[in-house]
């Protein structure tokens, strides 16, 4: 699916990618991890053919650069920050779909997945959208297409609980037909939703390693807890979340692959905790 | 060099329509529509000067504004808009969707070309027809010709804004590049440093050659020609030109010179831009 021969990235004396080396089999899931600086943009970037760079790189046996249009109509992108777009969200998907040959009205539907109405927001300048709308939107963009490839950078950062159900879904939907890159600055993001782990420091490959793929991306889990006394900082988070309760016992349905995400966020109320039970649910 | 239809087309409206939405655009079309409102309203048309009257008058008035303010105003907003979208990670989203460089590219210069021509043209279209409405005599060749001539010069100053968007990897220095280019042009009109050179007894030729070199040059000969055909203003100059092409020569020149500028500007742009990094 992707391979890297020697691939080296410099801005002026600034060595960014440094002879990099990487064959990635269709289907794989990859978590691509770093600190700032690392080159994980410049990897993705790279791969889209935005830059130029000495050593081989093929995706799907075609080279980003010479062949852009046919590789990129079969690659999905979700960058990390929403872009500043002034045009209307409507001129965006009517866009995305005219150069990928598909009918814009599939980007509709799965941004309604997402939990987006795009009647509601189709005439607004993309720019004024929330972070979650703008993100809802980039993701229908890149998962509303037949895509081979999908290089995600954080994608649900952004999302409410609700929408990274709906997203890993999504993603689940895809686990036969797509090979995905998702990068992130934690491995605690991504790693429920991986089954390999690559990361980059100073532009080099320094830990390549297989993870077990036990987490089911369409999964739940049920959660059970019981505070010792009622909090309004930690009712309004367990609400956030989709949990119900009367203030000291608390209940409800998590994404699968959110579960360690969840129990970071329980980690800041310890103190008030006195019971927790996580029950997988087919 | 041109782009498969399919991706040429999408790119140039959704130029159009950003442009429609963007500042830059009402801040433009507010201007030159707003130059020819306040031509009527202050009697420009009632006025004469050098025998000129009517829309004449006006068009003369028109094109000599337009002049001063069309180059820098096209290579300022372009090269901002350019730089600060490659900047803000618009280019990084919108070159990862399945777009063809050529098709990028030369839909985002003929959209824009379409958009900061479309209010100089319909500023004047409108004054030609308020003016039919008021039983004053429009000048169609003049108006033609003018309209020709405006064509062109946003043609290369849009041209000269896409190789400097393309060359500058910030804002401010595409900014800056852009100021400097339009300052250099500036400096080399008949009345700054070609006088200078002139009264220090560089050869005529030279500083004639230097001025039709310069397409803000040949854009103000070319407009003053029609309502000074002997261009006495010019001086001896005058007569360097009319030897070397006759006056139809030179209004054939001034609209193919600029033009061929801007070409080989974008052109060029257009080369460094699929050959570097895209952002």
């Amino acid at each position: 699916m992707i391979e890297l021969r020697h691939v080296t990235k410099q801005f002026k004396k600034n060595v960014v990618l440094d002879d990099l080396n990487l064959s990635v089999a269709a289907g794989e899931r990859i978590a691509l991890i770093g600190s700032n600086g690392a080159g994980k943009t410049t990897l993705i970037r790279c791969l889209l053919g935005e830059y130029v760079h000495t050593g081989e790189l093929s995706i799907l046996g075609l080279n980003p650069r010479r062949n852009r249009a046919d590789l990129l109509r079969r690659i999905g992108f979700v960058p990390q920050l929403p872009p500043p777009l002034r045009m209307s969200v409507g001129d965006l998907l009517r866009f995305a779909g005219e150069l990928s040959g598909i009918e814009a009205a599939r980007f509709d539907t799965v941004a309604a997945q997402l939990g987006l109405d795009v009647a509601k927001v189709r005439h607004l300048p993309f720019v004024k959208l929330s972070g979650g709308m703008k993100q809802k939107i980039l993701i229908a963009v890149a998962l509303g297409r037949d895509c081979e490839l999908l290089i995600l950078d954080e994608p649900a950062a952004n999302l409410d609980p609700e929408a990274r159900h709906a997203f890993f879904d999504l993603l689940a939907e895809r686990l036969g037909s797509a090979t995905m890159l998702i990068s992130s600055h934690r491995l605690d993001e991504v790693a429920p939703l991986v089954n390999r782990v690559l990361e980059l420091d100073t532009g080099r490959i320094v830990l390549d390693d297989r993870v077990a793929d036990d987490v089911a991306l369409a999964g739940r889990v049920l959660c059970r807890l019981v505070l010792r006394r009622t909090e309004p900082a930690i009712a309004k988070t367990l609400a956030e979340w989709g949990l119900v309760g009367d203030g000291l016992a608390w209940q409800g349905a998590i994404a699968g692959p959110d579960r360690l995400r969840f129990l970071g966020m329980l980690a800041r109320y310890v103190g008030v905790l006195t019971h927790i039970e996580m029950e997988e649910q087919a | 060099m041109m782009a498969k239809t399919n991706d040429f087309w999408p790119t140039l409206r959704l130029e159009v329509n950003t442009s429609l939405r963007a500042r830059w655009f009402a801040v433009h079309s507010l201007v030159f529509g707003g130059i020819v409102a306040l031509l009527f309203v202050f009697g420009l048309t009632e006025s004469r000067v050098l025998g000129f009257i009517g829309l004449s008058r006006l068009l003369v008035t028109y094109i000599q504004l337009a002049m001063a303010i069309l180059p820098i105003f096209v290579l300022i907003t372009t090269v901002r808009s350019v730089a600060g979208d490659r900047e803000a990670g618009v280019f990084e989203y919108l070159l990862a969707l399945p777009v063809s460089l050529a098709a990028w590219f030369w839909g985002k210069f003929l959209g824009r070309y379409l958009m900061v021509f479309a209010p100089v043209f319909l500023a004047m279209l409108g004054a030609s027809l308020w003016a039919l409405v008021r039983d004053i005599p429009v000048p169609w060749g003049m108006f033609g010709y003018y309209t020709a001539l405006l064509a062109a010069m946003t043609w290369c100053f849009l041209g000269i804004a896409m190789l400097i968007s393309t060359c500058a990897r910030s804002t401010d220095v595409a900014q800056g590049a852009a100021f400097l280019v339009w300052l250099v042009l500036l400096l080399f009109l008949d009345l700054i440093l070609l006088g200078v050179m002139i009264q220090e007894h560089a050869p005529a030729e030279v500083a004639v050659a230097i001025a039709l070199f310069n397409p803000l040059q040949s854009f103000r000969t070319a407009a003053l020609m029609l309502f000074d055909p002997q261009l006495i203003v010019l001086g001896p100059a005058a007569y360097v030109i009319f030897d070397l092409f006759g006056a139809l020569g030179y209004q054939i020149f001034a609209l193919a010179w600029p033009t061929l500028i801007g070409t080989i500007c974008a052109a060029w742009g257009y080369r460094m831009f699929r050959k570097g990094d895209l952002l």
